[in-house]
């Protein structure tokens, strides 16, 4: 049941995040998804600081703000500052994330949360916290239901706003033409990304974060030239990473996260693989067209 | 205070060792990433410091040993793969190169916990400690580290000395590089390895995440200074040293305050203040420059009308207000700053509630006119452009022009004497 309990939990967190990392990818901000996994940190710290306990909304949506204001900075840092796009993205990012480490280590013992978790975080301990009403029913681990719920939104906006986000992604200027702002579908996007990185955080930590949201749809991309396949394609691999990686876990004794992220790289090397075979394939044949 | 010279006196042989061990690994990481900032090749750095952590690892069950070189040529090796897949990746496939540095990073770092946490819970003996390296151990740095990475330390400033030039044109014109006959590759190779050396001695005192900031974070600051890149190396190996300093401090002051972030927001604090405050290039210089651009040609422009309206009818001197405005519309706001400044510089005279133009200002208006006429005289000439196309540009570009390039305007129109619309273009008096 335990092991239930963590897979169904790394599942809803990867498909999240791999639904968000097929636009990330494809936008080419993959690294900015990077950047805002970490930034994050001092937005929970202070938003846990005020509030006083986790995962209430009011937190999360605070600290999901401080992941859209991440992408401001780099932009802000980028235009105005003149400071080339990958300084800018480093040099925010690192900064934030230091902040982040100093309140914690300032607040010792009133935020719960420490350095190992920040990075790696600690899904192996979702079963251990269970919401029991009143009467004393048991509704399963509170981190299951918000990632769960996560989950569904993420799906829920990008079925609904799909022509959007599609229309954004792969030509802004004639989204624009057509009078859709693509502004406002940015800052859609980068909030469901940085909510998305908050709920997980403490679950797989900031760098397994970042593996799901880029190793997952990487993959399908090389898989598949369609987005909507490589949402698809996306999927499956979500739940291949979270049951494999379970399993290589407990046989290595080692940190559920990290195994994650080795399987979303096995299978990576796994489609490369396919990948070259079939553009080997597409290099060959005009060679052999001499023949006529 | 008595705290800051008790660390300053350098007393307690630990602080000691663990201030120059900081400064040092901070000067070293800002030197070599010096140029890794210049070839943009920022957010490369972060994924390698991520990826040195499984070469760590295994390095480390192979050998069961914690000597700092056998760790570090993991690190070395691992580091390499990383970066050699990045680059194949974002070449050879159609994935984009932010993409390929995302996905390394996460996936070798994934490796990484796998394994060091594969390691702890397996209870081998003397473990403890790896972790040092996910977060930076600056506070437990000891003498025989601080020889290890000293020795480093002075490979990289070696090699960095030895193919300056090299690195050089290598960062600023890699195409350059090729054609005149470098041996690039080789260069290349060089330039990488010790960047991923500078990142596996510098995660001892920052950790992996914030290995980046190290690198870049100074060579971000000392490029709003300065445009020669040995300068901006040594300043950059100054905010590295500094931002060590300042961290270590922070760190004796307030033990349970972590050493590595603070030197991060040192670094921040110091790239942010010189991307804003830098003369010349900074923000608030340019938005000033920009400023004084402006009003230099809202008075320039105002020149122009009072020559204009003499020209019209050369019987009168005096202008108002009004005759002003009606020949060229200006706001309120616009109409004061430049008359203002026409008046600070005595190009104008008042006279009752009208104003006209000093010798000097006549003189200065007949030089702006000039310019724009001899501009259209240019393009109509030389670009061939019509005659009815050319008075927007010349607008734009009579506020710019050098006495240097109008001495060649002259020359190559041949002095002429009047302007495509048949106005005279005057000349200054002999």
């Amino acid at each position: 049941m335990e092991a239930l309990y963590i897979i169904l939990t790394a599942f809803c967190i990867a498909l999240s995040c791999g639904t968000l990392g097929t636009f990330l990818i494809l936008r080419k901000m993959a690294m900015v998804g990077d950047a805002i996994s970490h930034s994050v940190l001092p937005g929970i710290v202070i938003a846990f600081l005020v509030s006083g306990s986790r995962n209430n909304i009011p937190m999360l949506i605070g600290a999901a703000a401080v992941g859209v204001l991440t992408t401001v900075l780099i932009e802000l840092l980028h235009k105005k500052a003149r400071l080339q796009e990958d300084a800018s993205i480093g040099i925010t990012f690192t900064w934030l994330f230091a902040l982040g480490v100093i309140l914690i280590s300032a607040f010792t013992g009133q935020v719960d949360l420490d350095q190992e978790c920040v990075l790696y975080g600690e899904i192996a301990y979702v079963p251990l916290d269970l919401i029991i009403t009143h009467s004393g029913t048991n509704l399963g681990p509170r981190p299951l239901w918000v990632s769960g719920a996560m989950a569904l939104i993420v799906l829920l906006v990008t079925r609904i706003g799909y022509k959007g986000f599609f229309i954004t992604t792969f030509n802004p200027d004639y989204a624009k033409a057509l009078g859709i702002s693509t502004v406002i579908w940015h800052f859609v996007f980068m909030s469901l990304v940085s909510l998305t990185t908050v709920v997980s955080f403490e679950s797989v930590g900031a760098i397994l974060v970042v593996a799901l949201l880029i190793a997952p749809p990487a993959t399908a991309y090389l898989l598949t030239g369609r987005l909507k396949t490589m949402l698809l394609y996306t999927a499956i691999l979500s739940l291949l990473i979270s049951v494999c990686g379970y399993v290589l876990a407990t046989w290595l004794n080692g940190s559920i996260a990290g195994a994650m992220a080795t399987v979303a790289g096995i299978l990576f090397a796994g489609a490369y693989g396919v990948y070259k075979v079939k553009a080997g394939k597409g290099t060959k044949a005009p060679l052999k067209k001499p023949a006529y | 205070m008595d705290k800051l010279l008790e660390f300053l006196s350098f007393q307690d042989p630990n602080v000691r060792t663990v201030t120059f061990g900081t400064i040092f690994l901070g000067m070293s990481a800002a030197t070599v990433g010096t140029f890794a900032f210049l070839r943009k090749r920022s957010l490369v750095g972060d994924a390698v410091a991520h990826a040195i952590l499984p070469g760590i690892a295994i390095a480390f069950m192979l050998f069961q040993t914690k000597n700092p070189f056998v760790l570090m040529s993991g690190a070395l090796i691992s580091g390499w793969i990383a970066m050699l897949l990045i680059e194949h990746l974002s070449k050879a496939t159609k994935l984009k190169p932010d993409t390929a540095i995302g996905l390394v990073l996460s996936v070798f770092f994934g490796i990484g916990i796998l394994l060091l946490t594969s390691i702890q819970h397996s209870g081998a003996g003397n473990q403890a400690g790896l972790d040092q390296f996910l977060f930076g151990k600056a506070a437990s740095m000891t003498r025989s580290d601080l020889l290890a990475y000293g020795i480093v330390a002075l490979i990289l400033l070696m090699a960095v000395i030895l193919f300056f030039k090299e690195f050089k044109v290598l960062s600023f014109n890699p195409d350059f590089a090729q054609a005149s006959g470098l041996p690039v590759k080789r260069l290349q190779f060089i330039l990488s390895t010790i960047t991923v050396l500078a990142i596996s001695i510098g995660i001892q005192s920052v950790g992996v995440v914030l290995m980046a900031a190290l690198l870049i974070t100074p060579a971000a600051t000392a490029r709003s200074w300065t445009e020669s890149l040995l300068v901006m190396m040594v300043l950059a190996a100054i905010a590295g040293g500094l931002s060590g300093l300042v961290g270590s401090y922070i760190s004796f002051a307030a033990p349970n305050m972590p050493t590595g972030p603070w030197i991060v927001m040192c670094l921040s604090f110091l790239a942010l203040f010189s991307l804003f405050f830098a003369p010349k290039k900074g923000v608030v210089a340019r938005i000033r420059q920009q400023q004084q651009n402006r009003k230099k040609i809202l008075s320039e422009n105002l020149l122009k009308t009072f020559y204009h309206l003499r020209e019209n009818n050369p019987s009168s001197r005096t202008f108002s207000r009004e005759e002003l405005l009606e020949k060229r519309p200006f706001s309120d706001t616009e109409y004061n700053t430049a008359l203002g400044r026409l008046r600070k510089q005595f190009y104008l005279i008042p006279e009752g509630h009208n104003w006209s133009l000093s010798e000097k200002g006549y003189e200065e208006a007949k030089r702006v006119v000039r310019l724009h006429r001899l501009w259209e005289m240019y393009l109509t000439e030389r670009m061939r452009l019509k005659a009815d196309h050319i008075h927007p540009n010349a607008e734009t570009i009579e506020h710019i022009i050098t006495p240097e390039i109008e001495e060649q305007l002259l020359r190559e129109l041949d002095y002429p004497e009047t302007d495509p619309h048949h106005s005279p273009i005057p000349y200054p008096r002999k």
